[in-house]
C-alpha cells in the first residue's frame, strides 16, 4: 500500500445531548491511499456520517472530537483552525451528500453555482468560469449543458441535480472527495449511472473517493477497499475481494449474508439480528456483542482486539471467523 | 437571454393574475404622478384664488377647490411625490438594516441573536403610532424625521422576519454544501442565506409600503408632519375634514382617495411581487 492520502487515527467522538453523551465513534481509524477507492459501510446509526463530517470539519455544535487525528497530506484536519480548514474545502476535500435536491442553492441557476466555486478554487474570470462550468456539466454527462447550465435546481431530476452536484465536487480538483449515501433517493437506473460516473473521474483525475453507503452490493464492485463500521466501531477493513470470500468479523459475515446477489432467492437473505445497540451510558467493549451468536463471555472483558492481519486491514473481534 | 426569460415571466405573471395587473397598473400611474406631478398639474397647488374658493368639482376644477381656492386636482397631483418619496425611504432605511440585522441573528444566534430580538422586542412594546408621534415630537417637524420615524416603527417586522427565514434556512442543505465548498460564514449568508429569504421580505415591503403611506399621512393629519401649505394628502384630509358637515365633502374625499388607491396598490402587490422574483415560481 502507498502511503496514505488520508490518514484516520484513532478518531474519537461524542455528542452531548440532553438524554445524556452518544458515544457515536470510538477509535476509528482507517487510511486511504491516493487516487483508492474506499468504501465506508455500515447500518444507520454506525457513525458512517459523523465520520465523514469530523474529517470536513462541519459538525453539529453538540459533537466534540475527542481523541485521535486525521491527517490529509501530513496535516491533521481536526486539530487545524477553522480558516485553515476553510482553505481545504472544496479544494483538496470535497462532498456530495445524500439529498441532491436540496443540496443546490434554489433561487441560482446552476451553471451559476458551478461558476462561482471555480471562481473561488480556480481563480477563474467571470467568463472562463462560465465556459469551464459548462464543460463540467457536460463531463457529468448532462446533456445539452449549454442549455441546462441557466436551469434552476427545480426544473431538473434528481440523477440530473446530483449530476451537477458532483461537478460542483469535482470543480476544484480535488485530492478527496467523500460521497455520503450520494445515491439514496435516486432510482436504480441513475444510482449504477451516478455511481459509476464517479468512478471515471476519480479514476481520470487520479482523485481518491471515500464511498459512504449503507448498501454492500454499492460497494461490491467499484471499491478498492472497504471499511465495515457498526455502533461507531470500526469492526473490519479489508480489501474488497478478501472481505466478500473470507469475512473474518461475525457481522461482516452476517452483513454479506443479508445483501441479495445474483442467484440467491428471497428465502436465503438472512437479516441481521437486532438492532444497532444505544450508545449512551455504559458500553460493552465489542458494541456488537448482543447480536452476536458467536459471542462468549471473554468478549466482555476489555479492551476489544484489534487484529491487523496486513497492512491496511483490521479485524475487531475477539472471536474472528 | 436570461433578461428575455426574465421578460417573459413577467409578462405571464401578468396576464396571469388580473389582481397583480390592476396593481402594476396603479403603480405606474403612481410613479408618473411622483416623477411628473408638477408639470402634469393643471394649475399651480400653492396659488389661491378667493373668488373661486369651496367651489365644488367642475370642468375647471375637476376635484373643486379648498377652502382659500386652491385647485385639490393639483394639489393631490403634486402630494403624490412627496408622500411616496417618505414611504419608499423609510420602507428602504428599515428593510436595509432590519433585514440585515435579523439576517445576521438568525443565522449566527446567540449574542447577535439577543441583541436584535431585544430591541425590536422594545420596539415592538410601544403602541407604534404613539413611538412614531413621540419620535416626530421630540426629534422635530421635518420631512426627514417623519422618515426616520416610520423606518423606526418598521424595523422589527423586517428584523423578525428575516431572522426566522434566516434561522430555517441555516440548515439547510445548500447552507452545508457551501460550507462544504470552502465559503467562510459570511459569504455563506451573503450569497445563500440572505437571497433565499428575499421573496418573502419583498411581499412584506409592498405591504410595509401601503402602511407607511398611511402612517406618514396620519402624522400629517394630526399636525406632527409635513406642515401646511405643502401638498400632502393627510394634511388635505385634515384640512378637508370640518368642512365635510357643511357639505364640502370633496376636499377630504379627493385626497382620501388618492391615499386609499395607493395603500390598495401596495398591497395587491405583494403576492404579485412573490411570483416574479421568486424563480421556484417560474416553470
Amino acid at each position: 500500500m502507498s502511503p496514505p492520502l488520508l490518514d484516520v487515527e484513532d478518531l474519537s467522538l461524542e455528542f452531548r445531548t440532553r438524554q445524556g453523551v452518544v458515544r457515536a465513534l470510538e477509535q476509528v481509524s482507517f487510511g486511504i491511499g491516493p487516487g483508492e477507492t474506499v468504501g465506508l459501510v455500515g447500518e444507520s446509526g454506525s457513525g458512517k456520517s459523523a465520520t465523514a463530517y469530523a474529517i470536513m470539519g462541519i459538525l453539529d455544535r453538540a459533537a466534540r472530537v475527542t481523541a485521535g487525528r486525521a491527517v490529509f497530506r501530513g496535516v491533521d484536519l481536526i486539530g487545524e483552525s477553522e480558516s485553515r480548514r476553510r482553505e481545504y474545502r472544496g479544494r483538496e476535500l470535497s462532498m456530495i451528500f445524500q439529498s441532491p435536491r436540496t443540496a443546490l442553492n434554489p433561487i441560482r441557476p446552476v451553471g451559476a453555482q458551478i461558476a462561482d466555486a471555480l471562481r473561488r478554487h480556480a481563480g477563474l474570470g467571470r467568463a472562463a468560469a462560465r465556459r469551464r462550468a459548462i464543460e463540467l456539466l457536460d463531463r457529468v454527462q448532462i446533456p445539452d449543458a449549454e442549455r441546462r447550465s441557466h436551469a434552476y435546481p427545480f426544473e431538473l431530476s434528481g440523477g440530473m441535480c446530483q449530476r451537477v452536484l458532483i461537478a460542483l465536487a469535482v470543480a476544484g480538483k480535488p485530492a478527496l472527495l467523500i460521497a455520503d449515501e450520494p445515491t439514496t433517493g435516486l432510482d436504480v437506473s441513475t444510482q449504477a449511472a451516478i455511481l459509476d460516473l464517479i468512478r471515471e473521474l476519480a479514476a481520470g483525475g487520479g482523485m481518491a473517493t471515500l464511498l459512504i453507503t449503507h448498501d454492500l452490493a454499492v460497494v461490491a464492485e467499484r471499491c478498492d477497499r472497504i471499511v465495515v463500521m457498526h455502533a461507531g466501531h470500526v469492526v473490519e477493513a479489508a480489501p474488497r475481494s478478501r472481505l466478500f470470500t473470507t469475512p473474518r468479523h461475525p457481522y461482516t459475515a452476517r452483513l454479506i449474508a443479508s445483501t441479495p446477489r445474483p442467484g440467491t432467492k428471497l428465502r436465503d437473505l438472512v437479516p441481521v439480528p437486532g438492532t444497532v445497540p444505544d450508545l449512551r451510558g455504559v458500553l460493552p467493549p465489542c458494541r456488537y456483542r448482543t447480536r452476536c451468536e458467536r459471542a462468549v463471555d471473554a468478549c466482555d472483558e476489555p479492551p476489544l482486539p484489534r487484529i491487523i492481519p496486513a497492512p491496511g486491514e483490521l479485524v475487531a473481534c475477539r472471536r474472528p471467523l | 437571454m436570461s433578461r428575455d426569460r426574465y421578460l417573459r415571466h413577467a409578462r405571464h405573471v401578468l396576464a396571469e393574475n388580473p389582481v397583480t395587473l390592476v396593481a402594476s397598473a396603479l403603480l405606474l400611474v403612481l410613479v408618473l404622478l411622483a416623477l411628473a406631478g408638477p408639470w402634469l398639474a393643471p394649475h399651480d397647488p400653492l396659488v389661491t384664488d378667493t373668488a373661486l374658493k369651496l367651489d365644488p368639482p367642475s370642468w375647471r376644477h375637476w376635484f373643486g377647490t379648498d377652502q382659500i381656492g386652491r385647485d385639490i386636482l393639483s394639489r393631490v397631483i403634486v402630494a403624490a411625490r412627496l408622500d411616496l418619496a417618505i414611504a419608499v425611504s423609510a420602507v428602504a432605511i428599515s428593510f436595509a438594516l432590519g433585514s440585515l440585522g435579523g439576517a445576521c441573528a438568525g443565522f449566527f444566534g446567540g449574542w447577535a441573536d439577543r441583541i436584535v430580538t431585544r430591541i425590536s422586542d422594545t420596539i415592538m412594546a410601544f403602541p407604534l403610532f404613539v413611538l412614531a408621534m413621540g419620535i416626530v415630537a421630540a426629534l422635530g417637524n421635518t420631512i426627514a424625521n417623519i422618515v426616520i420615524a416610520t423606518a423606526i416603527i418598521n424595523l422589527p417586522f423586517y428584523a423578525r422576519m428575516a431572522r426566522g427565514e434566516a434561522n430555517v434556512r441555516r440548515q439547510a442543505g445548500y447552507v452545508d454544501a457551501a460550507r462544504l465548498a470552502g465559503n467562510s460564514p459570511a459569504r455563506v449568508l451573503a450569497a445563500h442565506v440572505f437571497p433565499n429569504c428575499l421573496p418573502p421580505m419583498m411581499v412584506q415591503a409592498s405591504l410595509n409600503l401601503g402602511w407607511a403611506i398611511l402612517n406618514a399621512a396620519a402624522l400629517s393629519f394630526i399636525g406632527l408632519g409635513v406642515r401646511p401649505p405643502t401638498p400632502e394628502w393627510g394634511i388635505m384630509v385634515a384640512e378637508g375634514a370640518a368642512f365635510i358637515v357643511s357639505g364640502e365633502w370633496w376636499i377630504a374625499l379627493f385626497p382620501g382617495l388618492a391615499l386609499m388607491l395607493a395603500v390598495f396598490c401596495f398591497n395587491l402587490l405583494g403576492d404579485g411581487l412573490r411570483d416574479l422574483i421568486d424563480p421556484r415560481r417560474r416553470t
